[in-house]
């Protein structure tokens, strides 16, 4: 038995471990049954959609292996636990882009698929699954089902954002998209309250490929903040930048983003970026994945570790409810470093339980203080009941089962996909079993 | 040299053998044969690299590591397309020691496939690169292979034996331009050591022990711990006196 934590460390349990290594014999290994288990991959869900206390793990690292890359028409089929990093340092160079990923490339296939991830690009191009053009999934009584947007799929949008419940995942087609080369166009725009996110948003959907923004979530609740955009540049002479990487070290022994750190962050981090406001050109993985330089940054919380709140609302309520959350989080006091607002378009997901849908989403990094932040995260949940909104499972450790089941109206249809050889803390939390 | 490098890899499904060649065909591309004992993992191994280097080429061979006879045929179908520039023989299993010590065949299986088959592949090709005169031979040996211990003696002896086999060899060649490299990594992330981190020991990552592996091939040292701390605590473990050691429980 070892312990493991998913990325928020918000706490450790044991687990049975077993490494998946060949896509030939996952089927044994996960018929053998001593419990349900969980297909896990790089683990950086935030709560516990990638753990299954005292339950079995299936590791899925050590299954990542490409198997072909037709480089004419950019589709690419690989095992599912290749990493998005290993498919862009692969692709890049050769005139293709994974054309979504979310904020970090660290994390593996199957897990991009089992949570139906979004990027910064999700108003044109929609999520991670998207572009699967087709799946294998092993169950645990040893069926293998092929499927793909049109074959059996039932099984595909089950298993797209289906949290890894419906079966294994052991291979996947992803269309990848044409780039020119490694580099962006990008503009910073700083903004001074919610009304000019909004005309910011819009005006960008159309015009630009990448758009995030960072939210100061401290000051007033004014909700001034710095809008981030971006279009893939022109191929350039330039050398691509070096990589420094640097590991957070030790598990320091509180945490380090607190009320006396957040506020001249948050300051310091606004005034330096509207000092570098404007059009520069940028390498796309600092601008797409600003921490993965950063190893294991999540121990920066200390040992209590945080949350991760992403909601979604509709948008004709989205400005009010974004307010209200952001006054109560200012009120609260503790601040939160991370606070990324970004629209969706009205594109329609592809799996029965994925998160994003038409409107704006808010997400909030918070350091676990107890029943304080358990209290915060409470009003906050009614206020995305309220606006008719859903949380993110893959951040999410604690929401209570209503907002689940009001979020997610396909579950029902979901569950009948179910594999019952396979459970998570998730699954067990908000599903029943 | 100006044509492609040829590179063979015994044991080519095993984790460290599949990072090092990944690493390696990333850099340039390469004339790659892959030599194991599974058709089917060999295949999807290959495939793999191929997609990472497609200007590489490779072929994978399958063969019976214990059987000297196969050795020295798959030596000889490998030499045939002009000899390698590099040979990593990396082939291993770790074994249960308490199964060993309970089955002879076990203990036998243990040391010729850990022991016995990496000699007989160095000398195999040893000879095939003297008679060239040039070539790199690498020998994954292990720091279990320093001191023999009570937890695991048996894959310990023979990964010794790897260690002054390679030494032997070293000898042989001083002087000329065959080189003998002997690489003794730590417990690494591997499938092999699945149920050791199971029990909760920390492993180095199998992608940084690749990536030692393959600085340590192109520096030509002769013995190269990977991680490199292992190094000084093997130096130590090796000169505790016995009756320190034997009140050791490792």
């Amino acid at each position: 038995m070892t312990l493991l934590s998913s990325w928020g460390r918000l706490g450790t349990h044991m687990h049975r471990i077993v490494g998946l290594t060949d896509p030939a014999r996952v089927a044994p290994l996960i018929g053998a049954g001593q419990g349900p288990g969980l297909a896990r991959g790089m683990g950086r869900s935030y709560g516990d959609a990638c753990l299954n206390p005292e339950g079995t793990l299936w590791l899925t690292e050590g299954l990542d292996r490409f198997v072909s890359f037709d480089e004419q028409s950019g589709r690419l089929v690989c095992n599912a636990g290749v990493l998005l990093r290993d498919i862009q340092q692969l692709s890049v160079p050769r005139g293709w882009i994974l054309p979504v990923t979310p904020g970090t490339q660290m994390v593996t296939v199957g897990g991009a698929i089992a949570n139906d991830v979004h990027g910064k690009n999700h108003h044109l191009l929609g999520t991670f699954g998207d572009h699967v053009l087709r799946l294998k999934l092993i169950r645990t009584d040893g069926e293998v089902i092929e499927c793909s947007p049109t074959q059996r799929p039932e099984w595909f949008a089950a298993t797209v954002g289906g949290l890894g419940l419906t079966g294994v995942i052991v291979e996947a087609e992803i269309q990848l998209r044409r780039v020119a080369g490694p580099w962006l166009d990008t503009e910073i725009v700083p903004y001074a309250n919610l009304e000019e996110f909004f005309h910011l948003a819009d005006a960008t959907e159309a015009d630009w490929e990448h758009s995030v923004s960072w939210v100061d979530c401290i000051t007033g609740d004014g909700g001034r903040g710095l809008f981030m955009r971006a279009n893939p540049a022109p191929a350039q002479a330039c050398p691509e930048p070096r990589r420094r990487q640097l590991t957070v070290p030790v598990v320091p022994p509180f945490s380090l983003v607190n009320k006396l750190s957040v506020l001249p962050f948050n300051t310091a981090y606004y005034r330096l970026k509207k000092w570098k406001a404007g059009r520069s050109l940028a390498h796309y993985e600092p601008f797409l994945y600003p921490l993965d330089n950063l190893h294991e940054w999540n121990r920066l919380y200390g040992p209590k570790g945080f949350f991760q709140y992403q909601s979604v609302v509709p948008r004709e309520v989205g400005r009010e409810a974004v307010q209200s959350m952001l006054r109560e989080v200012a009120r609260h006091g503790e601040g939160s470093f991370l606070a990324v607002l970004k629209t969706f378009s009205e594109r329609p997901a592809v799996g029965m339980l994925s998160f994003p849908r038409a409107g704006v989403t808010l997400t909030l990094d918070l350091p676990n203080k107890g029943e304080r932040t358990s209290a915060l995260l409470g009003r906050l949940d009614a206020l995305v009941q309220e606006a008719g909104g859903r949380l993110y499972p893959a951040k999410d450790a604690r929401m209570p089962r209503t907002l689940f089941e009001s979020g997610y109206p396909r579950l029902n249809e979901f569950l009948k996909y179910r594999d019952p050889n396979i459970s998570s803390g998730l699954s067990r939390r908000l599903m029943g079993s | 040299m100006s044509s492609t490098k040829k590179i063979v890899i015994v044991g080519a499904t095993s984790a460290i053998a599949e990072h090092c060649a990944r690493l390696w065909v990333q850099r340039e591309a390469a004339e790659m044969v892959l030599v194991g004992r599974d058709a089917a993992r060999l295949a999807s191994v290959s495939a793999d690299l191929k997609v990472r280097s497609p200007q590489s080429s490779f072929r994978f061979l399958c063969t019976d590591f214990l059987d000297s006879t196969a050795i020295q045929a798959t030596v000889d179908a490998v030499g045939a397309a002009g000899a390698p520039d590099i040979v990593l023989i990396a082939h291993g299993a770790l074994p249960d020691q308490g199964e060993c010590q309970e089955s002879l065949a076990a203990c036998r299986d243990a040391l010729m496939l850990n022991g016995v088959s990496p000699a007989l592949f160095a000398e195999a090709f040893a000879e095939a690169m003297h008679k060239v005169g040039r070539g790199t031979i690498v020998l994954i040996g292990s720091v279990a292979g320093d001191r023999g211990r009570k937890s695991n003696y048996v894959y310990g002896s023979a990964k010794g034996m790897v260690s002054r086999y390679a030494q032997g060899l070293q000898h042989r060649f001083a002087g000329s331009s065959v080189k003998v490299v002997l690489l003794k990594p730590g417990p690494t992330d591997t499938p092999m050591t699945a149920h050791l981190k199971t029990q909760g020991a920390k492993l180095a990552s199998v992608e940084s022990v690749a990536a030692q592996i393959v600085a340590a091939i192109e520096r030509g040292r002769p013995v190269a711990y990977v991680p490199g701390k292992w190094r000084l605590i093997m130096q130590i473990i090796r000169h505790l006196p016995a009756f320190v050691f034997n009140k050791l429980n490792i």
